[in-house]
């Protein structure tokens, strides 16, 4: 499942989801990514994260895809926030639930990893000093094509 | 043809998208860069530096030598830096 909000979630409402009667779930693996306080040294204020409505549906759609296809999973939820966050904010979870705790916790490590090259969100950061910039990608080569 | 711009290429060509008619020399996506560098101030900064720029169409993520075509949706961003 993917979820694209504005809106803050509860990280116990969203796991709860995953777990049920009648499924063959041994384990739920989950992260949650937070806004950290300070940026290369300095004290962040906000940050506010814009996407591609659209493309970003369709490339989270795509890294749940992939990794439904290496790992028997029951459930998959990516759920990413957009607009302006202050620091200690949920950004974004992933989750992955499996029959054996192995696929989960692989499945979720992919996810987030899969999620940072391939979805097209961009963080604009605002530092104590009023200054604002775009974050820069960590080098890396140009977001895989699948 | 639908073009967009996310994060700093937004602002500097200060535009989130504009619809274009592309010359019949435009095949892929390294000569839609170098028209568009023609159409203001703003867009040839955007475009001075492409180590820092990625593109889709049709919102798949594609290399600078992708094909494109009148009808495709383009789009031009800096590295991703979500999560």
């Amino acid at each position: 499942m993917i979820r694209v909000q504005s809106e803050d979630f509860d990280v116990g409402a969203e796991l709860a989801r995953l777990d049920g009667a009648g499924k063959n779930v041994g384990g739920i693996c989950s992260f949650v990514g937070l806004v950290r306080e300070t940026t290369g040294g300095e004290k962040l204020t906000a940050m506010t994260l814009e996407h591609y409505p659209g493309m970003t549906e369709k490339q989270l759609a795509e890294v749940e895809a992939e990794a439904r296809s290496r790992w028997p999973l029951d459930e998959v939820l990516i759920l990413h926030r957009f607009g302006r966050l202050v620091p200690g904010e949920r950004i974004v979870l992933v989750a992955a639930s499996s029959a054996h705790r192995d696929a989960a916790f692989n499945a979720c490590r992919f996810l987030i990893d899969g999620l940072k090259i391939k979805a097209p969100f961009w963080k604009n950061e605002e530092t104590t000093d009023g200054d604002s910039q775009w974050l820069e990608a960590i080098p890396a080569p140009p977001a895989p094509t699948r | 043809m639908k073009i967009l711009y996310f994060a700093w290429l937004r602002e500097k060509t200060g535009l989130g998208s504009e619809d274009a008619t592309l010359p019949k020399n435009v095949k892929d996506v390294n000569a839609l860069i170098h028209w568009l560098k023609g159409r203001s101030e703003g867009h040839a900064e955007a475009f001075s530096d492409l180590t820092h720029i990625r593109a889709a169409v049709n919102q798949e993520h594609v290399g600078l030598d992708h094909p494109v075509a009148d009808g495709d949706e383009v789009a031009f961003f800096p590295p991703v830096t979500g999560g």
